[in-house]
């Protein structure tokens, strides 16, 4: 595939008086051109972190060990902080969740967009402002010139993200990170702002990483799906290959926690247990304890990648020939 | 359900006003008239800023009602209360909150967080049986004995929530308000609890009041659902009845906007999408609040506020498509936009 962002052998640990907390381990995967990677996994799994590292945002206490995140042909994991700042915001850009936080209180939405253009773009004041309220028009904001004078606290929870998404895009970015970008907004307002990103998305065929815990947002935005658990990448394909034909253990459980809308079942299945604490790893398999096919293997050894088709790979002992044949239950999805 | 039954819980045009100031007034909760029959589930559903959780605050008294009347067991949650009912309707009626990071003190122990309503109530004789109860307790909420003299910060959001549920069972209440209890955790640990407060319900009889933004999950958990918009309720039946055959056009939209987990359904689906944002509450449209954004609205829907009125039995709606005669003047909401079968 023609790969914009290749990730390889990422290793991110926190360093904390508790010791040493691995974070991501060993994370690879790529991002092609227009396609949407959606990240997947609860909170500690690693997303936001892998994220992080991509744009070199992260905190003092965190360190990239090992491997390489290549984009363009330049190595972002070892560039200079200030060749880094003519990328990000320009190339790799970023949506957060909370449009609360993430927007500056005492600065206005005008100053805030066109602070990107005037230096990546090298913009003058009068050229900027009007790209400012162009950009705000793309992202479906009424009165752009009255909005530009506004401070962030005179917008509502859904308007700041479209204020965030038109910072995102102000220099046509190659990639888009957004984290949880609709987690902290209302469903019928999460509707607008998908609606708006798969919209934008279609018209500049920019590339997107998408982090989410919600399966629901995955399916409607993504075309391909990595699934993290405890720093690793457990699952990856397709959105249909994650969702109809998945492989491991934890991915059935995460499709199978969610209530389904058409069905009335009395019991939710749940994924007993909570995630290993990273300080101090399992040296197998990371599931291994939550999993009900868990073999003595399992917890001796972590299970290498089975590819199943060009774009899809497990990382389980399931998937070994001389494991016994465990059948997808019904409940994580799928046709048989 | 239990019509037969007596209501558990009987509001009756209910209104929570706030005083913000410069002489504006925040009707958070205004007119609202529902039951709660006991041992039943009741799902609150809406937007944030559309006022179920002040709902669910002033039906345990954290706040008082602007006017209108919620009994309990029969008897007023509000006005002047003796010492002695005050404390027994503390006891009957719990609170489980959103935010388990924020609802522990992080200051007491696990026993003495879970205890301290066996203690407001002097419920345990000594020290000895105050300990068993909390062991007792951390055993139904599916907690190690072990954990009791720890503190909150050593627990993950989703153990943490179990100290919420085992500090709100503590009491013995028949009456559990729970305001978007699973918000705050991960989806695999969200369905532990949802499952916990099912069996909880089966063990004790318990009954629920389950206030939540998420639809998926409060059509799982609940056998009534009532739907908020700006403060007034818009539709209230039973959970399939809403998700099979919603009657407001703000749940036919509510429930059009869930993302659901299958890729294909998710390229084929029609959305309907609100246009616009969440009118203020201080100033809130006039007759139908949902007009603004209603892709229906009528011209009668600025003029009168639609009356709640039962549309089938035990499906009660506030809009004035369903008014009979001014229905016909408008194209009913089936025979354009949203077909409901698609959604299911």
């Amino acid at each position: 595939m023609n790969s914009l962002l290749e990730v390889t052998d990422l290793q991110v640990s926190f360093y904390t008086y508790a010791g040493e907390v691995q974070a991501v381990r060993d994370v690879s995967f790529s991002l092609g051109k227009g396609e949407t990677l959606a990240i997947v996994g609860e909170s500690g799994s690693g997303k936001s972190v892998t994220s992080k590292s991509i744009m070199r945002l992260l905190a003092k206490s965190a360190k990239i060990k090992n491997g390489s995140i290549r984009f363009e042909g330049k190595e972002l994991a070892s560039l200079p902080e200030k060749q880094m700042q003519n990328i990000r915001g320009k190339d790799i850009s970023m949506i957060f969740q909370d449009p609360m936080t993430s927007l500056n209180p005492t600065m206005t939405i005008g100053k805030q967009i066109t602070e990107v253009l005037r230096k990546h773009q090298n913009m003058g004041r009068d050229a900027a402002a009007k790209r400012a309220v162009e950009l705000l028009n793309q992202v479906g904001i009424p009165n752009p010139e009255k909005r530009l004078k506004q401070y962030p606290h005179q917008l509502s929870g859904g308007m700041r993200q479209r204020v965030v998404i038109a910072i995102a895009l102000a220099c046509n970015p190659k990639v888009i990170i957004a984290d949880e970008p609709t987690t902290a907004l209302d469903v019928t307002i999460q509707a607008q702002i998908l609606e708006l990103m798969n919209r934008l998305q279609d018209q500049m065929g920019t590339s997107i990483i998408l982090i989410t815990h919600d399966l629901g947002v995955v399916a409607n935005m993504a075309s391909r799906v990595a699934v993290m658990y405890a720093g690793k990448i457990v699952e990856t394909g397709t959105v249909d290959e994650i969702f109809y034909e998945s492989r491991h253990p934890y991915t059935w459980g995460l499709l199978a926690s969610m209530p389904k809308l058409h069905e009335k079942s009395d019991e939710l299945q749940a994924i007993p247990g909570t995630p290993p604490d990273l300080s101090d790893p399992p040296k197998g398999c990371p599931f291994a304890a939550r999993c009900p096919y868990a073999m003595e293997i399992c917890y001796e050894q972590m299970p290498s990648y089975t590819e199943h088709t060009g774009t899809h790979r497990a990382a389980c002992w399931l998937q070994d020939s001389r494991a016994p044949k465990v059948e997808r239950p019904l409940a994580a999805g799928g046709e048989r | 359900m239990n019509t037969e039954k007596k209501p558990l819980v009987e509001v009756s045009h209910l209104k929570r006003y706030f005083d913000v100031g410069r002489g504006q007034i925040l009707k958070a909760v205004d007119d609202v008239s529902f039951e709660i029959y006991p041992g039943e589930t009741f799902g609150l559903v809406g937007e944030s800023g559309c006022g179920k959780s002040t709902l669910g605050r002033t039906l345990i008294r954290l706040y008082d009602a602007t006017s209108g009347t919620a009994t309990f067991k029969g008897s007023p949650i509000h006005g002047s209360k003796s010492k002695s009912e005050m404390k027994q309707l503390r006891r009957d009626i719990q609170m489980i909150f959103q935010d388990p990071y924020a609802s522990l003190n992080q200051r007491m122990t696990v026993t003495d967080i879970i205890a301290e309503g066996i203690d407001a109530h002097g419920l345990a004789k000594n020290r000895k049986e105050r300990l068993e109860m909390v062991h007792a307790l951390l055993d139904t909420v599916g907690l190690n004995r072990s954990h009791a003299e720890r503190f909150p910060h050593e627990f993950s959001g989703g153990q943490r929530q179990r100290i919420g549920i085992a500090r709100a069972l503590a009491v013995n209440p028949s009456f559990i308000i729970a305001d978007e209890p699973i918000s705050a955790l991960d989806v695999s640990i969200q369905a532990q609890v949802v499952n916990l407060m099912k069996k909880l319900q089966r063990e004790r009889g318990l009954t629920y009041l389950f206030i939540a933004h998420d639809l998926s999950m409060v059509k799982h958990i609940s056998d009534r659902i009532a739907v908020m918009y700006l403060g007034g309720m818009v539709e209230l039946c039973e959970s399939d009845e809403l998700f099979d055959n919603p009657l407001h056009p703000y749940t036919k939209t509510l429930l059009s906007a869930i993302p659901l987990p299958d890729p294909k359904l998710e390229r084929s689906r029609e959305r309907m999408v609100l246009q616009g944002d969440l009118p203020s509450p201080i100033n809130p449209p006039s007759g139908c609040r949902f007009r603004t954004r209603c892709p229906f609205a009528m011209e009668v829907c600025a003029s009168e506020t639609p009356k709640w009125q039962e549309a089938s039995k035990g499906h009660y709606v506030a809009c004035h498509l369903y008014n009979g005669e001014q229905a016909g003047t408008a194209a009913k909401p089936d025979s354009q936009g949203v077909d409901h079968h698609e959604l299911v």
